[in-house]
C-alpha cells in the first residue's frame, strides 16, 4: 500500500469574480521512501495540491476528491484531526525561508513547541533534540545559534532551519514546496542534497514541489507535470525526461538553458499559462501548443495510461507532434 | 539600553526649550493680556500691574528669567488670574483628578479595544466581525460632548443611579460616567488598529508555518500573531495615553471633575500665561516620556530592533 493516495483532488477558490479553478482531477500515489516531483509553471497548481494535503487552503478555498494517508481519508478533516497529522506524520517545508519563520521568536522557541506538542517532551528535552536536529541539517554551532533570532540567520541557513524544524517529530512525508526558489543557485545544490542525504537517513517519502527541471532530475523518482491545474504526463523521471510524450513536458526540458549551446536566445514556452478564471475550454494547454488541432481546441484529453507507470493527457499521437 | 535612555533624556531638554520659546512666542503675540478688560483700567494702573509680574521687560528676558525660575526652583509662576494661586497650586490640584480618571479611562481603552479587534479578525466577515466593527465605528462617530449628556440623561436623570457630576474625592460613583465618555472613542480606534493588524498577521507566511506545525489555534494567536500585531497598537498608544491623562475641557465641563482640561482652556481663553505655559510643559514632558517608553517597548518587541 503507498504511504500517500490521492484522487481526484479539485481545489476551487471563491472570488468576487467567480469561482477559480486551481487543480482539477489530480491524482498520484507515492510509496514509503519515495519522491515524486510536481513541477510546472507558476500557477499551475502546484502548490495548492500540496496546501490541500496539509488543509492549509485560503479560508474561501473548497477543495474535493480524496486524500489517503497510510490509508486513512484525510481530506477536509476537522482542524483537531489535521492537528495531529501537521508536522507530527506530515510535515512542510515552505518556498520563502525569509517570511516563513517568525521574526518575533527565537529558533529555539519554535522548534522546541513542535517537540513539546506532539512528543509531549519538556522544554529543555526539546530543545537538546532541537540542537541535535540543527547539527543534522549542518548549521554550525547549533548550541549557540538554537537561542537566535531568524534574522541572524543567511537564507540558507534559514532553508536549514526550516528543514530541521519540519523534521523534528520524524515525519513519515515531507512535502517541499519550492525550496530552493529564494536562494542562490550555489546555496540551492546544497540544500537539495542535504534533503536526500536527510531522507536516506530519515527514510521519509518527499513531494518535491519545483519548477526547476535540473532539481528533479538527479533526485526524484516519479515526476508528476501540472498545467492548468492538471496532470499533463506522468511516469518515472529518467524515462520521462529522456521521452517526454506530452507538447508541454517536451517545451519545459527545450527551456532549460544548457551550457553546451551556442544560441544567443534561451528558448521558451511561447503565451502565457492560462488565467484560471476562464480556463480553454478543451486542453488547457491547447492555446499555446505548436501541434493543437481543433479536437485540442474543442475537448480535454483524458489521462491516458499507455504503460504500467506512465500516462499523459493528450489527443494527438506522438507523430503528430511537432 | 541605559545609553539610549540618557541620550534620549538629554535630547529632551533642547525639544523642551523650543516647545518653551514657541509658545511663550505665541502666547504674546496674540492680541489682549492677562489684564485687559472690557473696562480699561488707567495707563497709570496697568503699567504698575504689568511692572509687578515683568510683563514690561523684553521678551527675550522674560523668557530667559522664567526658564531660570523653571529649572533653578521648580518654580512656575503666580497665576495672572486668581492672585493667591500659583501655577504648581493650580496643577497639583487638578492633574491627579485628569490622571485618576484618565488611567482608568485608559485601561478601559485598550481592553476592550483590543478584545473587540482580535475577536472580529479572528472571525473575519462573520456576524461577530460586523457586530464588532459595528460597535467601534458607532463608539468612533459619537463624539464625548454628545455622550456626556447622554449619559447624564440615563444614569442621572432617568434612572438615578450616578451623581450628574462632581469629583468628591475621587468615589468610583462619580467616575463611571467621565470614564466611559473619555474610553468610548479611544477604544473604537484602538479596536479598528487592532482588528486591521492582527488581519495582515494573520495572513503572513510564518503563520502559515505555524498552522503547519500542528498547533491549535489559541497557540498561533498567543505564541506568533500577538505580538508582531500589537506594534500599531502600541505606537498609537503613547501619544494617546498623553491625551488621556491630561484631560479633556469636555468631560472637565460636563461632569465638573475640576480636572486639568478646564485649567487649561481658562487659561488660554483669559491670557493667564503663566498657568497656560504650565501645562503646556507638563502636557511637552509626559508626551516625551511615552514617546520614550513606546520605542523602548518596540525594541522589547522586534527583535530586529537594537537600542
Amino acid at each position: 500500500m503507498s504511504l500517500l493516495e490521492v484522487k481526484n483532488l479539485s481545489v476551487e477558490f471563491d472570488t468576487p469574480d467567480g469561482p477559480v479553478r486551481a487543480v482539477q482531477d489530480v491524482s498520484f500515489s507515492l510509496g514509503e521512501q519515495k519522491t515524486l516531483a510536481i513541477v510546472g509553471e507558476s500557477g499551475s497548481g502546484k502548490s495548492q495540491t500540496a496546501f490541500s494535503i496539509m488543509g492549509l487552503l485560503a479560508s474561501n478555498g473548497r477543495v474535493t476528491g480524496s486524500v489517503k494517508f497510510d490509508g486513512t481519508e484525510i481530506l477536509n478533516a476537522s482542524e483537531k484531526v489535521m492537528n495531529t497529522y501537521r508536522a507530527a506524520q506530515i510535515a512542510m517545508i515552505f518556498q520563502d525561508p525569509m517570511t516563513s519563520l517568525n521574526p518575533f521568536v527565537r529558533v529555539s522557541k519554535q522548534m522546541a513547541e513542535v517537540l513539546m506538542l506532539h512528543k509531549g517532551l519538556s522544554k529543555t528535552d526539546a530543545i537538546k533534540d532541537s540542537i541535535r536536529m540543527l547539527d543534522a541539517v549542518k548549521i554550525p554551532d547549533p548550541a549557540r545559534r538554537v537561542h537566535m533570532y531568524p534574522h541572524e540567520f543567511s537564507g540558507g541557513m534559514r532553508q536549514r532551519v526550516m528543514i530541521a524544524m519540519s523534521l523534528l517529530c520524524h515525519p513519515r512525508l515531507v512535502i517541499a514546496d519550492e525550496p530552493t526558489t529564494a536562494l542562490d543557485v550555489t546555496v540551492q545544490a546544497q540544500i537539495m542534497d542535504l534533503l536526500s542525504d536527510l531522507q536516506n537517513d530519515f527514510g521519509m517519502s518527499i513531494v518535491l514541489i519545483t519548477h526547476d527541471l535540473g532539481v528533479v532530475k538527479g533526485s526524484c523518482e516519479n515526476t508528476l507535470v501540472l498545467y492548468g491545474g492538471r496532470v499533463m504526463e506522468t511516469g518515472p523521471t529518467s524515462e520521462l525526461f529522456a521521452e517526454p510524450t506530452h507538447p508541454y513536458t517536451r517545451g519545459l526540458l527545450h527551456a532549460v538553458p544548457r551550457l553546451e549551446s551556442n544560441e544567443a536566445k534561451l528558448a521558451t514556452i511561447p503565451g502565457n499559462p492560462p488565467n484560471m478564471q476562464h480556463p480553454p475550454k478543451g486542453c488547457a494547454f491547447s492555446p499555446r501548443c505548436g501541434s493543437a488541432n481543433d479536437r485540442c481546441v474543442a475537448t480535454k484529453p483524458e489521462l491516458d495510461w499507455f504503460s504500467a507507470d506512465r500516462s499523459r493527457a493528450c489527443h494527438l499521437s506522438q507523430e503528430e507532434l511537432v | 539600553m541605559t545609553e539610549f535612555i540618557i541620550r534620549r533624556l538629554l535630547a529632551a531638554i533642547p525639544t523642551l526649550l523650543i516647545l518653551i520659546i514657541f509658545s511663550f512666542l505665541l502666547m504674546h503675540s496674540a492680541p489682549g493680556g492677562p489684564f485687559s478688560s472690557d473696562r480699561p483700567l488707567p495707563p497709570e494702573v496697568l503699567a504698575n500691574i504689568e511692572a509687578k509680574y515683568h510683563l514690561d521687560d523684553p521678551l527675550p528676558l522674560q523668557i530667559w528669567n522664567y526658564v531660570v525660575g523653571v529649572v533653578t526652583q521648580f518654580d512656575f509662576g503666580p497665576s495672572f488670574q486668581y492672585k493667591d494661586r500659583t501655577v504648581n497650586e493650580i496643577i497639583a490640584q487638578g492633574f491627579p483628578v485628569t490622571l485618576t480618571y484618565g488611567t482608568i479611562a485608559f485601561v478601559v481603552a485598550v481592553v476592550c479595544g483590543c478584545a473587540l479587534g482580535i475577536t472580529a479578525a479572528l472571525n473575519q466577515n462573520s456576524w461577530l466581525d460586523y457586530f464588532a466593527v459595528g460597535i467601534s465605528i458607532g463608539a468612533q462617530v459619537l463624539p464625548n460632548f454628545v455622550m456626556a449628556p447622554i449619559l447624564v440623561l440615563i444614569f442621572t436623570l432617568w434612572l438615578g443611579w450616578l451623581p450628574g457630576g462632581g469629583w468628591n474625592g475621587g468615589q468610583w460613583q462619580y467616575m463611571v460616567m467621565p470614564v466611559i465618555a473619555l474610553s468610548t472613542s479611544f477604544m473604537a480606534s484602538i479596536a479598528r488598529i487592532m482588528r486591521s493588524s492582527l488581519l495582515e498577521v494573520m495572513h503572513s507566511n510564518f503563520i502559515r508555518t505555524a498552522r503547519a506545525k500542528g498547533l491549535s489555534a489559541r497557540a498561533i494567536l498567543f505564541q506568533h500573531a500577538l505580538k508582531p500585531a500589537m506594534l500599531p497598537v502600541i505606537s498609537y498608544l503613547g501619544p494617546t495615553f498623553v491625551i488621556m491623562i491630561t484631560g479633556s475641557v469636555v468631560i472637565d465641563l460636563y461632569f465638573t471633575t475640576g480636572g486639568i482640561g478646564q485649567a487649561f482652556v481658562n487659561s488660554a481663553l483669559n491670557r493667564d500665561y503663566s498657568v497656560m505655559m504650565g501645562i503646556t510643559i507638563l502636557i511637552g514632558c509626559l508626551t516625551i516620556l511615552f514617546n520614550l517608553i513606546v520605542d523602548i517597548l518596540y525594541a522589547w518587541i522586534d527583535p530586529k530592533i537594537k537600542l
